[in-house]
Order: structure tokens, then sequence, then C-alpha cells
């Protein structure tokens, strides 16, 4: 099932990605090829198998409320590509 | 004009007092902290930080939801929320989505009618909060993450509430509650408690709802009421003007008093649900949750009706000594004190609610300020000194207060300004004698038959004695002076 160009430009906006539209034609045979690959899944009969998200069998992995960790400021800062006053500076955000 | 229907559910943001933050150990308590001195690899979000669940976070939660009558759900699990604004530097925010911790609870609210009201709750579910955004000056933004990661419940009522009175109701009923389990300090101005609320009206007879807004940011309890009151009417003269209400979000704009729309539909909201794949489901155990049960408190509405029954409070006093769980504690142990020195919870209730109440808000105090201002002992040594006739009501209110403002014992002030009661007879007969001879026109009346003119001279009798005198037995030395003289 090929994805429409429609739903190519709809993922790259979600990931704030911009596509020209030679990129975009790529993109969209790429991800066609790779939702195909996966769609082979489909075939499995897995009625009777639970969904999970998870391969560890690990439940209620708790911490206690403890103050343990924290990062300095000139450290937490460090790689950031732009700062002022001890804060993270970007690109202005509305609000929503 | 047709009859409207008014459909309102709430959506409330409720930070969790812990120590550390939800998902690992950096301090939660960021008020007041140097920008971004909160934060560890997990609360920026780093590649490859591991996200573990703070356990208190997930006992108080539990505990919330018990107190709002939920089920706690016996297996729930985390999820990513796809949210693309850089004050959660992951790009999504860990919550719960379709197995959330607590499910179907109430809560009930009365009105100022007296009426009460059962209020729905959805669910309860656990996740974290965001960074604080900060609009620079030079069309950037600034970031501090020092409350990325705080632990937040969201609470969902269902669409029970009609008018905005109940949703002031429901939000501040949900407010006490939380705070008197104490897993929410309470504080709307700081944050620490956020309301969202979705409305919708519809022409009465018609069964289907109307669109639904959302209005977002709602900061106080005023703010939530005259939000949905203007949302209402706006709805409604759209509807009566023949339009359709859109469905969107909106901002409460308290400077113009409005609702504002937000542009919404420009980012169409797409959060891409997935359960987290780095925390595992939370399985609790029936003996867990009969646990956290056992830990709560007797709540807000028990506490008030047992105040009015075993206390024979009006519902009026019983529901303001219930407000807030140290006022009502205050109450309870100074109900005993007095009770040992011969006084009634009715008393204590009035010192508290008459005297105490109005002396903090002259001052502008919380409520609370009073357990300090006026120890149990003191009060309860005020109302001994009442009891025995050692002063008389108007000595004790100003004893009241000015034990309030110095700390002082009342004993003690009462002995050292020589405020003590004067019910010896012998000295106020004399007093009583003066205040007729100095009076002979307001005699005379009281002699014409105008009885009540005898108020009058006590009221100077009081006066010269700068209060003390036993008023009681002045009138009863007025009457007799008076009746032998004629």
């Amino acid at each position: 099932m090929p994805l429409s160009p429609q739903e190519v430009l709809h993922v790259a906006r979600l990931a704030r990605l911009r596509l020209d539209p030679e990129e975009l034609e790529r993109m969209r045979s790429q991800l066609s090829a790779i939702l195909d690959h996966i769609a082979m899944l489909q075939e499995v009969d897995v009625s009777g198998v639970p969904p999970t998200a998870q391969v560890t069998n690990l439940v209620t992995v708790l911490r206690p409320d403890e103050v343990t960790e924290e990062l300095s400021r000139e450290a937490a800062l460090a790689n950031a590509p732009d700062q002022r006053d001890g804060m993270f500076r970007v690109r202005a955000v509305f609000d929503e | 004009m047709p009859e409207y229907i008014s459909t309102i559910g709430l959506e409330i943001h409720a930070q969790v007092r812990t120590a550390s933050k939800m998902f690992d150990g950096c301090s939660a308590d960021y008020a007041g902290s140097p920008p971004n001195s909160r934060v560890s690899v997990v609360s920026l979000g780093l590649p490859g930080a591991l996200p573990v669940v703070n356990a208190r976070a997930i006992e108080y939660a539990a505990l919330s939801g018990l107190a709002l009558n939920c089920t706690v759900n016996q297996r729930s699990i985390f999820s990513r929320k796809s949210y693309p604004y850089p004050d959660l530097p992951k790009g999504f925010q860990i919550t719960q989505y379709d197995e959330p911790l607590c499910s179907d609870g109430w809560i009930e609210i009365r009105l100022a009618s007296g009426a009460t009201r059962r209020i729905g709750i959805e669910r309860l579910h656990i996740e974290e909060d965001t960074g604080r955004l900060i609009h620079a000056d030079d069309g950037s933004s600034l970031i501090d993450y020092n409350r990325s990661g705080v632990p937040l419940m969201e609470i969902v009522t269902r669409p029970d509430i009609a008018t905005p009175e109940e949703a002031r109701l429901t939000f501040e009923k949900i407010r006490q509650i939380l705070v008197w389990i104490g897993v929410n300090s309470g504080n709307l101005e700081e944050g620490a408690l956020r309301c969202d609320a979705n409305v919708s009206v519809r022409p009465a007879g018609q069964a289907a709802y109307g669109a639904k807004v959302e209005i977002k940011n709602i900061n106080s309890f005023r703010f939530v009421e005259r939000a949905l009151a203007f949302e209402i009417q706006r709805q409604i003269a759209v509807l009566e003007a023949g339009g359709v209400v859109t469905q969107e979000t909106r901002g409460w704009d308290e400077f113009r008093g409005e609702t504002v729309g937000q542009r919404s539909k420009e980012y169409a909201h797409d959060y891409r649900y997935f359960p987290e794949p780095d925390i595992p489901p939370l399985v609790l155990s029936a003996e867990w949750i009969a646990a956290r049960r056992a830990e709560l408190p007797e709540l807000p509405d028990a506490r008030r009706a047992r105040f009015e029954s075993g206390y024979a409070l009006s519902p009026q006093d019983a529901d303001l000594l219930t407000l807030e769980r140290p006022i009502a504690d205050y109450f309870e142990a100074a109900v005993a004190a007095a009770q040992a020195v011969g006084g009634t919870p009715k008393d204590v209730a009035n010192w508290v609610l008459n005297e105490g109440f109005r002396l903090l808000k002259e001052r502008n105090e919380p409520a609370v300020r009073l357990v300090e201002r006026m120890p149990v002992a003191h009060l309860a040594a005020l109302i001994d000194l009442v009891a025995r006739g050692a002063i008389n009501r108007n000595v004790a209110k100003q004893v009241f207060e000015a034990s309030f403002d110095s700390g002082a014992d009342p004993a003690r002030l009462v002995a050292e300004q020589g405020l003590t009661q004067i019910s010896d007879s012998a000295a106020l007969a004399s007093v009583a004698r003066e205040v007729i001879a100095a009076n002979p026109r307001v005699v005379a009346e009281y002699r014409g038959g105008k009885t009540s003119a005898i108020q009058y001279l006590v009221g100077q009798m009081m006066r010269a004695t700068r209060g003390q005198a036993n008023p009681q037995l002045a009138r009863e030395l007025l009457e007799a002076a008076l009746a032998a003289e004629q």
C-alpha cells in the first residue's frame, strides 16, 4: 500500500521536517516499502496472544521518594546550542 | 428564546507533594530555585536516561483516588503522549492513557441553596509536569526545566456539571480533599493546582450534546465561574444568531473578561499515544490497596456531619470548621480542653468563628494561622475565665484579641492588667447609686414604664468600671436600687 504524498507531509510535519518535492517522493517510496515489509506481520495469527509493550516480564519497578541525583546548572546547560540567564534559549514558542 | 442546557466537565491537574520528581531523583521543590538547578538526565530528556517511578507518588495518587471514591486499578500502565513543545524536552509526555491508576469515582458538592449534587469522577491518572517557558523580549523563548518531571495527577470529572457555580464548587471540593489528605499544597497561585474546563450548550429538548469548547489554564476559583459564565453566554449568542459553535480550545483572558480562541486548528493535536516501553506495568496487590485505604483519614464531609451531630453545630458552622483539616483538628482539641473547664463546643465554635476568623481576616492571615496565634491552651484558659465569672464577655473579647496579637496567656493578661470582673455587690451597688443620681431623665423614663431604659444605665455602669462589672449583677443591683428609691 503506497503512502499518499499528503500522508508523508503529515508525518513530516509531526517530526518538524521540511521536505522538498524530490525528498518527499523519495521518502514516500522508502516509507511505503518499510510499511509493506512490516505489514507481513499481519499475516501471523495472533488471536489468543495478549498485546504486549514489554519483554522484560518486570512489573512495578519503583524507587523510594528520595532526592538522589541532580546535575549542576553548568552541566545541564553545557551542551545547549543557545542559552541566556541560565535558561535554554529556543525559537519563540507560542502558546498552543 | 429557547432554554439552553449547559454541560461542563473539568480536568484538574494537581502536583503531588513528593520530595523528588516523578521518574527520577532530582528535587521536586523547584519554587524559588534558580532556573535549571533542579534537573537530571531524566528531567532533561537526555538520550539513554531511564525513568523509574516514584513510589510515594503512586501511594499519594492511589490515596487521592480512594478519597474521590474511585476504584484503584490493580493493573495500570504508562504511555507516551506526543508533545511538540520544548517545555518537555523528550518530545513526549509520560502519562497514563487507556489503563489509568484510578477510575469511576464521585464527589458531592453542596450548592448555595443547601442542595447537594453528586459529580462523577471518570479517572485519575499519573503524569509528569512540563518545564516553564518564558517568552523573552527578543522574540526567543527561554526554558527552565526545574518543573519538568514534577509528579502530576490529572483528575477528570464526568460531564455532570450543569452550571458555573457547580464547576467552582467541584474544583473547590477536589482541592479541599487533596489538601486535606496531604497530597497537594492547594496553592493555585504557584500552579500546584490547575483547571481546564470543557463546556457545551444545547437547546433544551435536544438530546445530542453541542460542540465542546475547552477552556485552558484557569488558575482561580473565581475565574472558573467567570470564564464558564462568559463562555456559555457566548455559545448561546452564537446559536441564537443561527451560527454553529466550533469545537476549539480557548483561553481565559482575565484582563478582558473573555475567553479567546487559540490557534488550535493550525496545530491540530495528534497525540499518538503508545505504551511507554521503559516503564513496566504497575501491578498493585489488593493488600497494598487496602493498606492505602486504611491510611485514609476521616474526610471533610464525614467530619462536617460528625461536627453537626456530635457537637450540635449549625451546618454553616460545621462547614466553616471543616474547610481545612488543621482547623478541624484545632477545633476538636479546643473542645476537649474547653469541656474540661466547663465550656461547650458551641462556645469554642463561637470564639473560633467570630473572634478568631474576624481577627485573621483583619490581619490578612490564612485560617490555619489561628492554631499558632491562639493555641488550644490559651483558648481553653479564656473559656475558663468566662465560665468562672472572672471576666465578662466584653472583656473576654479584648483579652482574646490581646492574646491573639501578643501570644500571651489570657490568664496572665487578666491578672497583669487588672481586668478581673467586679462581682463585689457592695462596690457595684455604690456605682449603681452614682449612675442613678447622674441620669435622672433616664431614671424617669424607666419609672414611667420604659423598662428597656435600664440597658442604658447598665452601659453607664460598665463604662464607669472600664467594662469590668459583672453585667448581670449590675442589672440586678440597678433594679433593686431603683425599686428601693421609689
